[in-house]
């Protein structure tokens, strides 16, 4: 499951689809679980009316989320020691993503392996919409 | 955001994978998780998000008796003249989010959230005016006092909605 640093190189990549046509009702059960119900991401009403959207769009943090589902069936359950992105570009329903790990470095740290990793996550058009860095601990 | 308690529960923790489209059995059976390196259920990684379920104040769910910007009869039921700004529709939006793990949370854990203010900047974007940047470090501890997950989150609000 977990990797390893001796079969690690840097330029190593991993890549999933995570989600294809994303649906409204995702935004709406991403709203639920986490509790941020932001109408900009479920009232299509208020969003076109209010906001000036063109329709709802993805909570930030639900990009992160199956960005982080990328990761972690990569690098194992329980592994990431850190993990951050910046939010290039706005999600919208129908969008098709998909992310991508790639190793920058393999390091060692307090006596353990550690792998660093670049994250990207593009649309379907192959347009960025997450960009951001991971870190792991690896098997020897 | 004010939270005291954060109880990490499992059906939570069922419900946020799920809403992530991660379906990995490690966040909804606890059999299975015995069989894993970590040997329970574990949070998936932006999990923490969720503390807001636990902030009896949150901005972005609506209350009994307080006007909600969203919409009901009206597209918004909050009374404001001019329009534009906030991109968001008033919490603004957010354009980065960190995480340092020193362990993943597991159910049964109770977390306390400190939440510290960080810098605030503002830049000149192409596509929605200008914005203003600020940053929380939020950090989540244990029951016993052990730090869990560092959250840095920055904010953004724009001047006007973001061109598409």
């Amino acid at each position: 499951m977990a990797l390893s640093a001796s079969n690690l190189k840097v330029g190593d990549t991993h890549e999933e689809q995570v989600v294809e046509d994303l649906k409204r009702t995702q935004l709406v059960q991403y709203a639920g679980a986490s509790g941020d119900y932001n109408p900009v991401h479920t009232d299509e009403v208020f969003v076109t009316k209010v906001a000036g959207y063109p329709t709802v769009f993805a909570h930030g943090m639900l990009s992160m989320g199956m960005t982080g589902k990328m990761l972690t069936n990569y690098v194992g359950d329980g592994r990431l020691t850190q993990y951050g992105v910046r939010f290039t570009r706005q999600v919208w329903p129908g969008d098709s993503l998909t992310a991508k790990a790639t190793v920058k470095a393999i390091r060692q740290e307090e006596g353990g392996h550690i792998v660093d990793l670049d994250v990207s996550t593009v649309n379907q058009d192959g347009v960025e919409v997450v960009s951001g860095y991971a870190s792991a601990r690896v098997d020897p | 955001m004010a939270v005291e308690k954060f109880p990490v529960e499992a059906s939570h923790i069922l419900m946020f994978a799920r809403s992530v489209g991660d379906y990995n059995e490690i966040y909804a059976d606890e059999e299975y998780a015995q069989t894993t390196e970590p040997g329970s259920i574990i949070a998936p990684p932006t999990f923490v998000q969720a503390s807001a379920q636990f902030d009896p104040d949150y901005f972005l769910r609506p209350k009994p008796g307080t006007p909600w910007f969203g919409s009901g009869k009206e597209p918004t039921s909050i009374k404001k003249e001019g329009s534009g700004g906030g991109g968001g529709g008033g919490g603004g939006l957010h354009a980065e989010q960190h995480y340092v793990y020193h362990r993943h949370p597991k159910p049964g854990d109770v977390l306390t959230v400190t939440v510290k203010p960080g810098k605030k900047w503002e830049k000149q974007g192409k596509r929605s005016g200008k914005l203003l940047f600020s940053e929380t470090v939020t950090e989540y501890r244990d029951q016993t006092g052990e730090l869990v997950v560092t959250a840095r989150s920055v904010g953004v609000q724009t001047e006007r909605p973001v061109d598409q």
